[in-house]
């Protein structure tokens, strides 16, 4: 029964939370905390800290959080189901859709429209992640004692290492981390 | 609708689950990463769709509900092998959090006051700062060279719009997705006049 109420309250976080991640998060709060009781306050604060460090969505994090704190595995199973649905119906439809229709001229005209704003969002998403790196505060105010000079070497070496050596990425961002770890035990 | 024929559906599968999972346990700091570590793997690794597509799917991941991540994977997994690539990308990209959020969950005030852990996922955000700065150099600077001004024009400035305006997302893709409606209706005309 509870794993029934896991699994719906997720679906509609699954359903309403549009633009992702931050978008996600007053509408978990609602159902977890104040609808379901399932967890505290400072529980959920917990809880936003642990998504912010581990990979994957915020929702899903939340989801196996929730489940597992309320139902054991089989909570999280059913938590996460129930996020991941809407998502996969909606998008598997649009999917199909773009897989028909897009040489249709006036379509392949708006893809062509589109895409670079896609461009931008992603650019937009890179920017705010080197900021709060590159900036102690988190905040773009250029003072000296703000700006954090080790992370903007690591972020030059990263690059480097990625275009001019092809580097794979994901090793070139656990070198990131490791130097980090490694220059704060020193 | 799928790329491939029927009998290499399952090395594709195979390969499409292992992908997600691996690119997941590593996607910190938002949904876009993954698209960028997608991109690095389906389109450059294995040139199973093109760059455009990847954009395209960007798009629709973004205009759907739910976690841009979770509808990334959904929408290249789709677009490479229909519902099975649905099923095996979506659930290799909730396998890793999963995991580790269950065994995070059983000891986080450990880890969320572990400094070396946090000195570690602080030094990544360079590092996938530098992936995602790569990749969009890469691809604007294909949007620049395509020779269509209003192109070049777009990406300016829905940037300016979402970073100095604070516009929402789906506010700006539908925007951009209206403004080439009417541009493709546009030439239409011109050309039926012509």
């Amino acid at each position: 029964m509870i794993c029934l109420s896991l699994f719906l309250s997720f679906l509609q976080i699954g359903l309403f939370s549009f633009g992702g991640g931050y978008a996600a998060m007053p509408l978990i709060q609602e159902q977890v905390v104040t609808l379901h009781g399932w967890l505290s306050m400072e529980t959920f604060a917990d809880l936003v800290t642990i998504s912010e460090m581990t990979p994957g969505p915020i929702a899903v994090n939340a989801a196996t959080f929730v489940g597992t704190q309320t139902a054991g595995f089989a909570g999280a199973v059913a938590a996460t189901l129930g996020c991941v649905l809407p998502s996969c119906l909606f998008v598997t439809l649009l999917a199909f859709i773009y897989t028909r229709c897009r040489s249709l001229p006036i379509l392949q005209q708006t893809l062509a429209s589109l895409r670079p704003a896609v461009v931008s969002m992603i650019a937009k998403a890179g920017l705010t992640i080197l900021i709060s790196a590159f900036f102690l505060d988190g905040t773009a105010s250029l003072i000296r004692e703000n700006i954090s000079v080790r992370m903007i070497v690591w972020f030059a070496a990263a690059l480097f290492l990625l275009r001019k050596k092809k580097w794979n990425p994901i090793l070139v961002m656990a070198l990131c981390g490791i130097c980090e770890a490694a220059f704060c035990a020193v | 609708m799928e790329i491939f024929q029927k009998k290499q559906r399952l090395p594709v599968l195979l390969r499409l689950f292992t992908s997600t999972l691996y690119l997941s346990a590593f996607t910190f700091g938002g949904g876009y990463v993954i698209v960028t570590l997608l991109k690095n793997t389906f389109v450059d690794k294995y040139h199973w769709i093109s760059e455009e597509e990847m954009l395209d799917l960007t798009a629709i991941a973004q205009s759907a509900p739910g976690a841009v991540a979770v509808n990334g994977a959904a929408a290249v997994g789709c677009r490479i092998a229909g519902i099975p690539g649905v099923l095996a990308s979506v659930l290799g990209a909730v396998i890793p959090p999963m995991a580790i959020l269950s065994l995070v969950s059983l000891c986080y005030t450990v880890f969320c006051s572990n400094p070396w852990i946090s000195a570690a996922l602080n030094g990544m955000k360079a590092g996938v700062g530098a992936v995602i700065t790569s990749v969009v150099w890469d691809m604007s600077s294909r949007i620049v060279r395509s020779k269509d001004p209003a192109n070049t024009l777009i990406l300016i400035l829905s940037f300016c719009l979402c970073w100095f305006g604070g516009v929402n997302v789906i506010c700006i893709i539908l925007a951009a997705a209206a403004f080439g409606v009417l541009r493709s209706l546009h030439a239409k005309k011109g050309g039926s006049a012509a």
